[in-house]
């Protein structure tokens, strides 16, 4: 397989990926805001954009922290290169570059996910962003499904391991980030906390109901860090995440015969989270494990890069 | 123009019903309503449109992919017209590569004075630095597509050659494809040659020129300018059907005069490149230096013969519109005999005699600046203002050797859907022509775009065009009945106990 090819579906799964989780971060927000009791809005969507790292270039835009701002700008911003907009116009632009290589029924979710912003977007009530935020998870959801029905080769698996190297990414940055949020100092792990909040999390990464099935004793920030954290069952934990990033990338060992540091650093990267429990890793620090896992997952990110010569 | 146009269906308009050849499917479109006609074309255009056949209409935004227009009405060649036309197409494609390999080697016909030498020396499209290069098997016009108008039954006209990269093949393919699923009764009806080989024959092709030493599976690629162009769609789409990869300039490097592919797994040689880009942005270090497009050193690579290049650089020269009203005396040059294909009757305004009579009847000519494209710099003699003619007058005096002139042609039509129903078109033809190491060979079928407004004579996509399918009859094909040993399958006719 060209190399080009390889990095265009690579950025196809990530772009695909990163558009669905800020649908996601958006919908959870935008809950949030409107369950809020207090006009805590504003913490709300600040916190959205802490998690998407983009604070600074919302305040640069000089954008106020509204719902409808805030919304927009993660949504249909076209200056915004993290704007879902953006995301999926990537996406197309990679998946165009390998037309061939995708069937139909992927191309066309891709294609269906761009033509949502075809037309300006136009007053993002709160009806209105629901409905944009849940087509594009329709379109995501119909991406992911085609791309499980298509060969099993190598074009597929740098799709998934592309996902799944953003995947890992987007789900520590969310945890990160609301922990902090939620925790304000001194507060310690497993007390008293705003239930609507962490039920915020659990939604973001679909996951309130397996919450219930994994764990009898109700919403505990412990509970949920354990779930986004080492719960292979959970598809968007980190655990999951750093699992599927080895099958991927185990099973482009098979089919290209190249196998290299990407692939020493996920094995060894998955299994040090296997033996990682959630308990040891609080007492020591959550932000600090964190931070960890995004910056190891950017050298991964490198590593992919330079053993598929994507440049 | 005042004279009827030739109908390729009907006939002449002052004869009463269809030729008789052709009478069964001018009863076919009789006998289906114009509804049910317009609803498969709409069928087929959704189809289009989900498959990305689109092009991009440069200038808009990057919303407007459009697809173009599709007709459901085929253009039939009968089998003897279509015999007579392929001698005539593969005799001019010969010559047109026996011009390429004289020009850019011994240049005989300068030598021997049958063309002016500065016409070809002194002309942008002549490439000095390909001169003496010798491509693999001598092979330079791979893939031609030759433009034509008709204007009866048997009266054929080069309009255009295509050498460099002609496109549209993607529109036979498809077309074809739309018309078996929407109307197979018209497959039962006429013996329709296939088209559906062309990936294959075109892949043959280019293994046949594959550089000596390439082993033997010689590593075939397609080299696109990326999917920002126009005709990604069509790149994509053939590289798909021969299964080949399908690579922009900067998959592509040079190294010690051969070139490889970047893959995952290292580099891979490469043997032949089908290119659809323009000889300008081949090799930056050879055509254009300031340019950072292109693959530097490709064209070392090639003059050490380690790749061979589809067509080859510098073909420019021989489909040149100042070439185009030399073709008879090229024809006849090298291949001995006359042109079997004539071109459109043609004065060069630099012959002090040509200009005399260009001068005189300005009014019924078609005048064109030898270097102009797409309709600039074009005098319509019929349907220009006084006005007009008499600046084209001046030009013409001060600049004479860069004009030529042309009579108005009456263009065949052929019965066309449109929102009044089903009524004449005017039609031209791009058929391909492949040349290998083995010879050369004429696709039955080719690329008949239709001009949709009434009286138009303009078929450019980009101004309100469509194409057709056109079904080129098998020899002995029974056209009043079925004949029991024939059937459709998919997009094949197959003859029983034969091979179709």
């Amino acid at each position: 397989m060209l190399s080009r090819t390889a990095a265009s579906l690579y950025w196809l799964g990530r772009y695909v990926e990163r558009a669905d989780f800020i649908a996601r971060l958006v919908e959870a927000t935008l809950r949030l805001d409107v369950l809020s009791t207090r006009p805590a809005g504003e913490d709300a969507w600040r916190s959205a954009l802490a998690v998407t790292e983009t604070e600074p270039a919302f305040a640069a835009v000089g954008g106020e922290l509204t719902r409808e701002e805030v919304a927009r700008f993660l949504l249909a911003d076209a200056g915004h290169p993290g704007s879902i907009l953006r995301c999926v116009g990537m996406a197309r632009d990679n998946a165009r570059a390998v037309r061939t290589a995708l069937s139909r029924e992927a191309w066309q979710a891709i294609n269906g996910a761009w033509l949502l912003f075809d037309q300006r977007v136009a007053r993002l009530d709160p009806a209105t962003t629901l409905a944009l935020v849940d087509s594009v998870k329709a379109e995501t959801r119909g991406f992911e499904g085609a791309v499980h029905r298509m060969l099993r080769n190598q074009t597929t698996l740098f799709i998934r391991l592309g996902q799944a190297v953003e995947r890992t990414d987007n789900t520590a940055r969310l945890l990160d980030v609301k922990y902090h949020l939620l925790l304000p100092a001194g507060e310690p792990v497993g007390g008293t906390v705003d239930r609507d909040q962490w039920t915020t999390i659990l939604q973001t990464v679909s996951a309130v109901t397996a919450y219930r099935w994994l764990y009898s004793d109700g919403l505990a920030p412990a509970n949920v860090i354990d779930l986004l954290l080492s719960r292979g069952e959970l598809p968007r934990s980190v655990a999951a995440a750093t699992e599927e990033t080895v099958t991927a990338l185990t099973g482009l060992a098979r089919t290209s015969g190249t196998q290299g540091e990407a692939d020493r650093m996920a094995r060894t990267r998955s299994a040090r989270i296997a033996r990682t429990r959630t308990s040891d890793v609080i007492s020591a620090g959550l932000h600090q494990h964190l931070q960890a896992v995004i910056a190891e997952n950017a050298h991964l990110h490198v590593a992919i890069g330079r053993q598929f010569k994507f440049v | 123009m005042g004279t009827a146009a030739f109908d390729e269906i009907m006939g002449v308009a002052d004869r009463d019903g269809a030729r008789p050849e052709l009478a069964d499917l001018c009863r076919w479109l009789d006998e289906t309503p114009s509804d049910e006609l317009r609803r498969r074309q709409r069928s087929a255009e959704v189809t289009f449109r989900q498959l990305g056949i689109t092009f991009a209409v440069y200038g808009e935004s990057e919303a407007s992919e459009r697809i173009i227009p599709f007709d459901i009405v085929p253009r039939v060649f009968l089998a003897d017209e279509w015999a007579r036309l392929s001698e005539g197409l593969v005799q001019r494609v010969e010559a047109i590569n026996a011009f390429l390999v004289d020009v850019y080697g011994e240049r005989r016909i300068l030598k021997e004075g049958v063309l002016p030498a500065d016409l070809i020396l002194g002309n942008p499209q002549f490439r000095p630095e390909i001169a003496g290069i010798r491509p693999p098997h001598d092979v330079w016009a791979h893939i031609c597509g030759i433009d034509l108008v008709r204007t009866g039954p048997d009266q054929f006209f080069v309009l255009e050659d295509n050498a460099r990269t002609p496109s549209g093949v993607s529109y036979m393919l498809e077309n074809r494809e739309a018309m078996v699923r929407l109307c197979p009764e018209l497959f039962a009806k006429f013996r329709v040659a296939a088209v559906d080989s062309y990936p294959d024959m075109l892949l043959e092709t280019m293994k046949s020129v594959a550089p000596r030493g390439s082993g033997q599976h010689p590593n075939c690629v397609l080299l696109t300018p990326g999917h920002y162009n126009s005709a990604y769609y069509e790149h994509s789409f053939l590289a798909d059907s021969m299964g080949i990869e399908l690579v922009e300039a900067a998959d592509l490097v040079v190294d010690d005069d051969l070139v490889y592919m970047r893959t995952i797994a290292g580099r891979v040689k490469v043997d032949v490149i089908y290119r659809r880009v323009d000889d300008d942005f081949l090799d930056p270090l050879v055509f254009r230096p300031e340019s950072l497009l292109g693959v530097p050193g490709l064209i070392a690579a090639y003059a050490a013969g380690n790749v061979a290049i589809i067509n080859a650089p510098g073909n420019g020269i021989a489909d040149d519109k100042a070439i185009y009203s030399y073709m008879p005396e090229i024809v006849r040059f090298y291949s001995g005999g006359e042109a079997k294909l004539p071109i459109v009757e043609t004065w060069r305004c630099r012959e002090p005699a040509a200009l005399r009579y260009v001068l005189d009847h300005l009014d019924e000519l078609v005048v064109k600046l030898v270097d102009g494209s797409g309709g600039y710099g074009m005098l319509v003699g019929p349907t220009a203002s006084k006005g007009e003619i008499e600046r084209f007058r001046t030009a013409l005096l001060a600049e004479p050797h860069r004009y030529i002139a042309q009579p108005t042609l009456a263009l065949s039509t052929v019965p066309t859907l449109v929102e009044q129903g089903v009524a004449p078109r005017h039609v031209d033809f791009r058929p391909f022509v492949l040349s290998g190491a083995r010879g050369v060979q004429v696709v039955p079928g080719g690329l008949t775009r239709v001009a949709l407004r009434e009286g138009s004579l303009v078929v450019n996509s980009s101004q309100g065009g469509g194409t057709k399918d056109s079904f080129v009859l098998m020899p002995g094909a029974p056209t009043m009945s079925q004949s029991p040993g024939t059937q459709t399958l998919g997009g094949m006719t197959q003859t029983l106990g034969g091979q179709g």
